[in-house]
């Protein structure tokens, strides 16, 4: 955490541009994207897949687009709502993009899109044992992060808030507790991040990268909120290993007392 | 000539009767040629590439031909 050496991201070993993990969904178009992505300089792009509908044109097109950006990539397993779904999802994101890299998704319900922490744990032990380098999207629950780096997880991704949502850090306490118990783990901020002051405050807590999508690519300016971002995730990192100052109750005034005029 | 015997399967949701006898032979009917980005399972398993022209279909099998798209 300490010293001005080479302060890059590593996860699995390897290490990244950025501590800054964007998403290539929701943008208004192909073209924004790649701008955004190049304006982020984000150290990993997360992807998806989906059902092929004709003879391929989509997903093809979209492949040309992402391999262009030369980025490392993270594929998703968004949507599975058991271990054995997600299981078998993660299995062909490994062929489709030749990565063994996967961000685990059980989702538990539609509505708050909230993780399945059990599937989570099941699904994360099989694949890990298959050789996956898995990303977890979890809750803050320490019993469950305990239970995923059991299960052969390196790092953890808890939410922030649910996916979509631009809450921010709805639970720092627990966010807090986590980064505490598990000092040496990696540890990314993962979902409901809304504006840059949720991720520099993230870093400011010592977390070691943000993973976003939705707040950069339903900005107004997607491009510009990329940056904005960009620029968040780096200032808190900087405060992080600064060193912030604790808070305090009293007044301390800034300016120096002694030869203040008008005084006895 | 008996004609080949056809198979009626979900396919990406959708019932599809084909006279594809594999995997490999139906993803060539869907117009995927082997270079294009997909991947396959059947009947909520995983099928590798290299094995679709071995996973013979049945009679209700499950089968998911997915590709690349963007995600968060």
């Amino acid at each position: 955490m300490n010293g001005n050496g080479n302060d890059s991201l590593s996860l699995y070993g390897e290490p990244l541009a950025s501590r800054l993990l964007l998403g290539t969904s929701l943008y208004p178009s192909p073209e924004i994207m790649r701008r955004a992505v190049e304006a982020a300089n984000p150290g990993v792009l997360t992807v998806s897949l989906r059902r092929e509908s004709g003879s391929g044109g989509a997903g093809q097109g979209f492949w040309e687009l992402v391999k262009s950006l030369g980025r490392r990539i993270l594929p998703n397993t968004a949507g599975c709502h058991t271990a054995r779904e997600a299981i078998a999802t993660a299995q062909m994101a490994r062929e489709l993009f030749e990565t063994d890299w996967v961000k685990l998704e059980v989702i538990a319900n539609d509505d708050t899109l909230q993780p399945d922490v059990f599937g989570l744990v099941e699904a994360a032990g099989v694949l890990s044992r298959d050789g996956f380098k898995v990303f977890p999207y979890c809750t803050e629950d320490l019993s469950v992060a305990g239970r995923l780096l059991g299960a052969g997880c390196q790092l953890l991704m808890p939410w922030a808030a649910p996916i979509g949502t631009a809450r921010g850090l709805m639970n720092p306490y627990a966010l807090r507790s986590l980064r505490a118990y598990f000092p040496d783990t990696p540890l990314i901020v993962d979902a409901g991040i809304g504006a840059p002051s949720h991720a520099a405050q993230a870093m400011e807590m010592e977390y070691d990268g943000v993973l976003l999508n939705t707040a950069v690519a339903k900005a107004s300016d997607p491009v510009a909120m990329a940056r904005a971002f960009a620029q968040a995730i780096e200032a808190g990192r900087l405060a992080c290993r600064a060193g912030l100052m604790p808070p305090r109750d009293m007044a301390s005034p800034s300016t120096p007392l002694a030869g203040l005029a008008f005084r006895d | 000539m008996k004609s080949m015997a056809k198979v009626t399967i979900m396919v990406n949701g959708e019932a599809r009767t084909t006279e594809a006898r594999t995997l490999d032979e139906l993803c060539r009917e869907l117009g995927h040629s082997p270079e294009t980005k997909i991947a396959t399972a059947r009947n909520g398993e995983f099928v590798p590439a290299k094995s679709r022209a071995a996973a013979s279909l049945a009679e209700g099998d499950t089968i998911e031909v997915l590709s690349p798209r963007q995600g968060g």
